[in-house]
């Protein structure tokens, strides 16, 4: 019952948001001053034009556009770009799995570094090496994800030749959108470590200080003196008893993070040249596509919301205490 | 000392449970979206515990008296390149035989240029330090921007609560929830295609609008927390029964106690909104080419990375401890604060 009524109660809120969320990238074209095939299609023919000023219904009031776009969105339709006639829904389903396993690499990565990291720091607290890991932490953090991917892509890629600086090769999550692109995993690892690897470094020292934090109250609990007066060693209390209740913001964090990796995702794409979201953005900027952008910030937008409703649902079924604050 | 030490925090005491859940939203959300894409402010979230506490009095460390002279080193530069007093040369001067040559470039350097030169033979020296002055313009403007509508929004608020706290809120939220660099990228390209080719917004204008909206729910939501446990102390109490107005306690006794903890945030958004603009330059919706910024000119020389990798390394260098100083006097700020706020 009272389950229900919180579910029930974010699935409005999911809906408003989605709702305003496609409402701003609808009027971004819309509010374009003067006539906006004009600017939408700077280089287009009256030809095209045309069918632009009929794709988009500018003759028809606001609301009804509103709505004619909403039900395109929700058939999948998510226009065409103008200068190749592609539909966009088909760049899509080829570029959306790209980012999607780098943002999931890059999330495992971090977690890989910073779960042990965090527990040596918080074990360690206080002492010089804790210091010294958490100073390079503040240092990292203030080191833009464009500027390492520069220095990695020169110094591991064009230095020391040990990764590709660039391209892409299909993984184990492209065939499930296009059947076409066979995997080939070799390729696939060795072109997305760089990208992954400078994606993580930002999130690392994120991760590493919660987890940090959380941990040292745990430390102070007293099952974990209990722990330790039965002998136990201090390993097995660090990760068998200590990470568990140290771990919720942190994993809860690491999910509702996913706007940041797509922030950063976007940008490493374009700097490693790898076929994503990113990097279709970038070209939609560049060749002034408006419809064609237009329709990747709603993707990006609606995935964003989605994830972020579904980590903080899974967030408050599993800790009992949210779920009554919320019910209250 | 106008408030009383020794009665406690209201913070904690008697807050209702919707309250509490607000508490709770904000502090899970906060640690998750509120640092926006550099992931900065969040680390300010848990800093701020009593570890990072600095003692009162002992002075300000040798990080921090380095960071302000650097900072204090950009701004000088930066101010002098703009007002053209500096006499090292012009920004947009090119020496076809300097080109892509520098300290670091496989062609060698070319003598009379310090940092060298970029891909047009424009000398790195005068342009940097004018990027310089163009990337910290769009950097505080924006969080200027951000500032004037979100700090107010989120001070009114944190102290009206009740209905108007839920749709601010709520706005804040709706605007959160598209990742801030798209949101961004999104504002530039088509304030971009609405101002024109020629351009009823200088290309400046657009960056500080785009990024300072985007600061608005960032800031609205910190200076609302903020504001929300002040509103609550004993002192606005007092105010209030003494026949105060609510707008004069707003101003006279609530902003003034968020103030301090808002320089701190200022710091840290400055230094996001400097990559922010680099972020967006690589994007190709930066500073529009002649005029330079540090973004931009990473992105337009990112193609010449391998051979002469000073120029995308330069501005980078300079990036990175403009960031890292603000994000450390942005803590030094913040630590000297915590001090009054925990420590009685």
């Amino acid at each position: 019952m009272e389950l229900t009524r919180t579910v029930a109660k974010r699935v409005v809120q999911l809906v408003i948001v989605l709702l305003f969320v496609t409402m701003f990238t609808f009027l971004l074209i819309r509010l374009l001053p003067g006539d906006p095939t004009t600017t939408i299609i700077p280089f287009g023919t009256d030809a095209q034009r045309a069918v632009l000023r009929q794709d988009l219904g500018l003759d028809k009031p606001l609301y009804e556009q509103y709505a004619d776009y909403l039900t395109n969105l929700l058939q999948g339709d998510l226009g065409k770009q103008y200068n190749s006639g592609r539909p966009v829904a088909d760049l899509v389903t080829q570029s959306l799995p790209v980012s999607l396993q780098l943002m999931i690499y890059a999330q495992f990565i971090a977690l890989f570094f910073a779960i042990p990291l965090g527990i040596f720091t918080a074990y360690r607290a206080g002492t010089r090496s804790d210091k010294a890991i958490n100073t390079t932490g503040f240092a990292l953090l203030a080191l833009p994800n464009f500027v390492l991917a520069l220095f990695l892509s020169y110094f591991v890629g064009a230095q020391l030749k040990w990764l590709p600086t660039g391209g892409y090769a299909p993984g184990w999550m492209d065939q499930f959108f296009d059947s076409s692109r066979t995997p080939d995993l070799w390729e696939h690892a060795r072109t997305l470590l760089l990208p992954a690897f400078t994606l993580a470094v930002g999130q690392i020292a994120v991760y590493m200080r919660l987890l940090r934090s959380d941990m040292i109250a745990t430390l102070q609990e007293n099952f974990i003196t209990m722990a330790k007066a039965k002998g136990i060693s201090n390993q097995r209390i660090l990760w068998r008893h200590a990470l568990r209740p140290s771990s919720l913001t942190l994993l809860t964090v690491a999910g509702l993070n996913v706007g940041t990796l797509i922030g950063g995702a976007v940008v490493i794409e374009v700097i490693y040249g790898i076929p994503g979201m990113g990097l279709k953005i970038y070209q939609a900027v560049f060749s002034k596509e408006y419809v064609e952008l237009q329709s990747y910030v709603v993707v990006i937008a609606v995935l964003f919301v989605l994830v972020n409703f579904f980590v903080d649902f899974l967030y408050s079924v599993l800790d009992p205490r949210i779920r009554r604050a919320r019910a209250s | 000392m106008p408030e009383l030490p020794d009665t406690g925090f209201g913070t904690d005491a008697g807050t209702a449970p919707a309250q509490t859940e607000a508490f709770i939203a904000d502090e899970r959300r906060g640690r998750g979206n509120v640092a926006g894409d550099a992931g900065l402010l969040q680390v300010g979230a848990i800093e701020a515990g009593p570890e990072s506490k600095r003692r009162r009095g002992s002075g300000l460390g040798v990080g921090a008296w380095m960071a302000i002279g650097w900072m204090g080193f950009i701004v000088l530069i930066a101010v002098l390149a703009k007002l053209g007093i500096l006499t090292w040369g012009d920004a947009n001067e090119s020496f076809a035989a300097c080109a892509r040559r520098g300290p670091l470039a496989d062609e060698g350097g070319a003598s009379g240029f310090l940092l060298g030169c970029d891909s047009n033979g424009r000398d790195m020296l005068p342009r940097l330090a004018l990027g310089a002055w163009t990337s910290l313009l769009v950097a505080t403007g924006a969080v200027t921007l951000g500032f004037i509508i979100g700090g107010s929004l989120g001070l009114i608020a944190g102290f009206s609560g009740g209905k108007l706290d839920t749709v601010l809120t709520g706005m804040f939220n709706v605007l959160l929830s598209v990742p801030v660099i798209i949101m961004a990228l999104a504002l530039v390209a088509f304030l971009q295609g609405a101002s024109g080719e020629e351009g009823a917004l200088s290309p400046e204008m657009i960056l500080i609008i785009a990024i300072g909206v985007v600061a608005i729910p960032l800031i609205g939501r910190i200076t609302r927390a903020s504001s929300l446990t002040w509103a609550q102390r004993e002192f606005v109490l007092a105010s209030r029964a003494q026949g105060a107005k609510s707008r004069r306690i707003m101003i006279r006794e609530v902003l003034p106690n968020v103030l301090p903890a808002m320089f701190s945030i200022a710091l840290l958004a400055i230094g996001i909104a400097i990559v922010a603009e680099g972020a967006l330059a690589i994007l190709g919706v930066g500073v529009r080419p002649p005029t330079p910024s540090w973004g931009n000119m990473i992105a337009l020389d990112r193609g010449n990375l391998f051979k002469s990798p000073h120029i995308v390394f330069e501005a980078s260098m300079l990036i990175f401890f403009t960031v890292l100083s603000l994000n450390f006097l942005g803590d030094v700020v913040r630590a000297q604060f915590d001090v009054r706020e925990s420590g009685l």
